[in-house]
């Protein structure tokens, strides 16, 4: 036990003060403001990356370039290009609107730089998954796909995306898991809302027993179920979205020749 | 240019005593990761059903915020929150979580006649493991090394969110006084890192597997 | 019919695929393509549904020209059938048979009906429908990929190595259920292959096609084996074309021996009294069974002849069948006396080697003294 701070017995009371959950400033309302970033940030990378992978593995072209940005982005810091982004860019922002109750008025020059660098962190593992995925399906499927007569996009959306989706999947599930964590950090810009707000703001009064450290390891634990459920939910999600005759799953009798596709990436 | 350089002069005392911490939190978790990740991994690719507990064990770590590790942490280590300790374990774990796999993989994708062949010369288990499996595994794992090495460099910044100093603090610094400087300062730091650690364990792999050359062009 | 008029194909790094290519395929029949790899025979086959366009010159597939059809309409019409079949791994067996048809438009259930009374045709247990291809052997994968290109019973089927990624025993079997197909529904086959045996198995006739895409000689199989165009097909035909040709002769009218057979659950004494030199043809409903050692029956001379106790080592000739049939059939047989039967499998008589032999002596001295006039 830390000698100076409230610890997991802290955390006990503040979980049951329902003070802590409800409200504006509270554990739910920071849980949404979580969920919707997440969900927005990864549904604009995925039209990004997800597209263009699909483009990439079907002509070849860009791959090496792809390969090599997501490679040098494992180096760059999330908190280094955070900040940089926002002492660049929040000066040139003058809109003030807030967005419902999920930002405040005023909390746009932060929030786009920070939505801004997720969206970069999030597209190399989706981009390199899916044109993986795709320059990985059987030649000779698509070959016949398109011997039958299918037109490109028939080929793409019936033989190519769905031969594709174990690692298209697994990219979309890394990028998530990846945002759900970079989120926190992202809170580091003032106004930006999300779990972490009350990890930054705690920091900042780590003895006060209810927006302290004892908030920071309330909203830290929740961080962490959220990105396992995500985890879980795209495992589940798998089941329904990936032909058992790709996945091998639920196949019997002479499952053995079953493929197997590993995941690429890790977020 | 000769604004980082003065930058660097009028704060060397400062940014020292943060390389320091930062040098130490990349090299550590890095080798008490590889140290635990080893036997991990050769236990994984023994048996099914340590395979299955090991992955989802370290799949499950692997999933947890770096931010979140670093503030629960003290409460499990009994250490103090603005403790670099605290970052080392995280890291170390995140290490370990990654390796696990990779090292699983690549024991379990040597060929299995050349297992069967080291047995039937007299080699015992650990023998078998040491003089075969290992060095033929070594450049995948090497590749699993690589990507642990520059996404550990790549997280230690987050800890200056709560307050544990390192070269991280110029990110800050450089947020609270608007200034671009040491942001710019602390991106070239983190990002020469990163690729030394790459580099510097590509060579190590080269000269550790020394018959590959000559099948390189 | 398929009409390739001095038709090119030359690739962006000048490589010449196949060179002012004159071919005529006709409708009906198998036409087999065939020659070392880089010959240009996969080229060529591609190139009539224009899946690779050629550099110059015209296909024509019933008086019309290729180039003016939408390639997706002209592929939809002409099924595809490639090696190791291309199955789509994530549609079950039925589905990936039943593309075509969805492609063109029918509804899911009716393409799906249809696709069910498929695999029956092409040898496959209907159980198998709701399977995925990773769960099928190869022949089986195969047997589904021809399944699938006839589903919407296209006139023209393009075959490009279909059988030569599966063993030699399923092969054979693909290759004897392929003829029967077509013996049924008597399309257009253009058939890509390396193997001079596939080839004369299956053609009616045979291009053999020599490196840089030309033709060196277009043929029925027997004229290619007894006539080759020059010594490129010779080499290319093999050294044992000789005898390979009896498997296009007619074995005509052969001097069949009438034979006293045994029918099956007949007493064994009986053998004794029938048998010629120790052997005892044994029948079932006229249907040849396999010969019975005479000599071997030494005691129980009342209970039945049973099937365990035949020798089943000869193989039955065709009485319309061929000169290489005829042979086969005498000098497998333990007897030395082949079996021949009627077109219903009943037993005609038995001939032995000394006679066809005969045959094949007069035969070929024809063949000289035709070849000399």
């Amino acid at each position: 036990m830390s000698s100076d701070l409230p610890g997991f017995a802290s955390l006990g009371r503040w979980l049951n003060d329902p003070d802590n959950w409800l409200g504006s400033g509270g554990l739910l309302a920071h849980l949404r403001e979580h969920l919707a970033f997440t969900v927005v940030i990864v549904l604009v990378a995925a039209l990004i990356a997800i597209p263009a992978g699909i483009w990439m593995g079907h002509t070849g072209k860009g791959i090496l370039l792809a390969g090599g940005f997501a490679n040098a982005l494992r180096a760059v810091p999330a908190l280094g290009l955070l900040i940089l982004l926002i002492v660049e860019l929040s000066p040139h922002i003058h809109s003030r609107t807030g967005v419902g109750n999920l930002l405040a008025p005023g909390a746009l020059p932060y929030f786009i730089p920070a939505a801004l660098v997720l969206v970069i962190l999030a597209v190399p593992p989706m981009l390199t998954n899916t044109y993986a995925g795709i320059q990985a399906v059987d030649p000779r499927a698509a070959d016949a796909a398109r011997g039958a007569g299918m037109s490109p996009l028939q080929v793409a959306l019936r033989v190519e995306i769905p031969c594709a989706m174990p690692l298209i999947l697994a990219g979309l599930r890394s990028a998530t898991l990846q945002v759900i964590a970079s989120l926190t950090v992202a809170a580091y810009a003032p106004l930006v809302g999300g779990l972490g707000r009350l990890i930054v703001d705690g920091q900042q009064n780590l003895i006060d027993p209810s927006l302290g450290y004892p908030a920071m390891l309330g909203a830290g634990i929740t961080v962490a179920v959220l990105a396992l459920v995500a985890d879980g939910a795209f495992a589940l999600a798998g089941r329904y979205v990936i032909s058992p005759g790709v996945s091998g799953r639920r196949i019997r009798g002479r499952g053995t020749a079953a493929p197997q596709q590993s995941t690429l990436t890790e977020s | 240019m000769t604004a980082l350089w003065d930058y660097l002069r009028d704060n060397h005392a400062e940014i020292q005593s943060w390389a320091v911490t930062t040098l130490w939190l990349s090299l550590l978790p890095l080798l008490a990761g590889l140290a635990l990740a080893l036997p991990a991994g050769w236990l994984a690719a023994r048996h099914a059903w340590t395979r299955d507990t090991l992955l989802a064990l370290s799949g499950a770590l692997y999933t947890i915020p770096s931010l979140v590790l670093f503030l629960v942490l003290p409460e499990l280590l009994g250490t103090r929150i603005l403790s670099a300790v605290n970052v080392g374990v995280a890291l170390t774990i995140y290490v370990f979580a990654l390796l696990v796999r990779t090292i699983t993989d690549a024991l379990t994708a040597v060929p299995s006649e050349l297992l069967a062949a080291a047995t039937a010369i007299g080699h015992s288990n650990l023998q078998r493991l040491w003089a075969v499996q290992l060095p033929v595994a070594t450049p995948v794992i090497a590749a699993g090394l690589r990507v642990a090495a520059v996404s550990n460099v790549s997280l230690i910044s987050v800890a200056s969110i709560i307050g544990v100093s390192q070269l991280g603090q110029l990110f800050t610094l450089g947020e609270s006084t608007e200034t671009l400087t040491p942001i710019v300062l602390g991106l070239i730091f983190f990002v020469v890192l990163a690729f030394l650690y790459d580099g510097a364990i590509l060579a190590l792999t080269r000269v550790l597997t020394p018959w590959r050359k000559a099948a390189r062009p | 019919m398929i009409r390739f008029n001095s038709v090119t194909k030359r690739y962006a790094d000048g490589g010449v695929a196949v060179d002012s290519l004159d071919l005529v395929i006709d409708s009906g029949e198998i036409t087999v393509l065939v020659g070392p790899s880089g010959c240009g025979k996969t080229t060529t086959l591609r190139m009539i549904n224009r899946m690779v366009e050629p550099t110059s010159g015209h296909i024509l597939l019933d008086g019309r020209d290729v180039t003016q059809i939408k390639p997706t309409e002209l592929r939809r019409g002409i099924g595809y059938v490639i090696q190791q079949a291309g199955l789509f791994p994530n549609y079950t067996v039925l589905d990936n048979i039943a593309t075509v048809p969805r492609l063109l438009g029918k509804t899911r259930r009716a393409a799906r009906r249809q696709a069910l009374e498929l695999l029956g045709k092409v040898g496959l247990d209907p159980a198998l429908a709701g399977r995925y291809p990773a769960q099928l052997s190869g022949g089986q994968q195969q047997r589904v990929g021809v399944a699938r290109a006839i589903a919407a019973d296209p006139p023209v089927l393009l075959m490009d190595e279909p059988f030569s990624a599966v063993d030699p025993v399923v092969r054979q079997q693909l290759q004897r259920d392929l003829l029967q197909l077509q013996a049924d529904l008597h399309k257009t086959i253009v058939f890509v292959t390396h193997d001079i045996d596939e080839a004369i198995t299956l053609g009616d006739r045979i291009a053999v096609m020599r490196n840089g895409g030309r033709l060196a000689q277009l043929a029925a199989p027997a004229e290619l084996l007894s006539r080759p165009a020059d010594t490129f097909v010779a080499g290319f035909v093999g050294r044992d074309r000789g005898y390979r040709a009896l498997g296009f002769a007619s074995a005509g009218h052969l001097p069949l021996h009438d034979e006293a057979v045994l029918r099956i659950g007949e007493p064994r004494g009986a053998a004794r009294d029938r048998g010629q030199d120790g052997w005892v043809l044994v029948v079932q409903d006229a249907l040849p069974l396999g010969w019975l050692r005479t000599t071997a029956l030494d005691d129980a001379a009342d209970d039945p002849v049973t099937p365990e106790m035949l020798n089943l080592g000869g193989t039955l000739a065709d009485e319309s069948g061929t000169l290489r049939e005829a042979l086969d059939a005498a000098l497998s047989a333990p007897s030395g006396r082949g079996v021949v039967v009627h077109e219903d499998g009943t037993f005609a008589g038995t001939v032995t080697a000394s006679e066809v032999l005969a045959r094949i002596e007069s035969r070929a001295a024809h063949l000289r003294e035709q070849a000399t006039r």
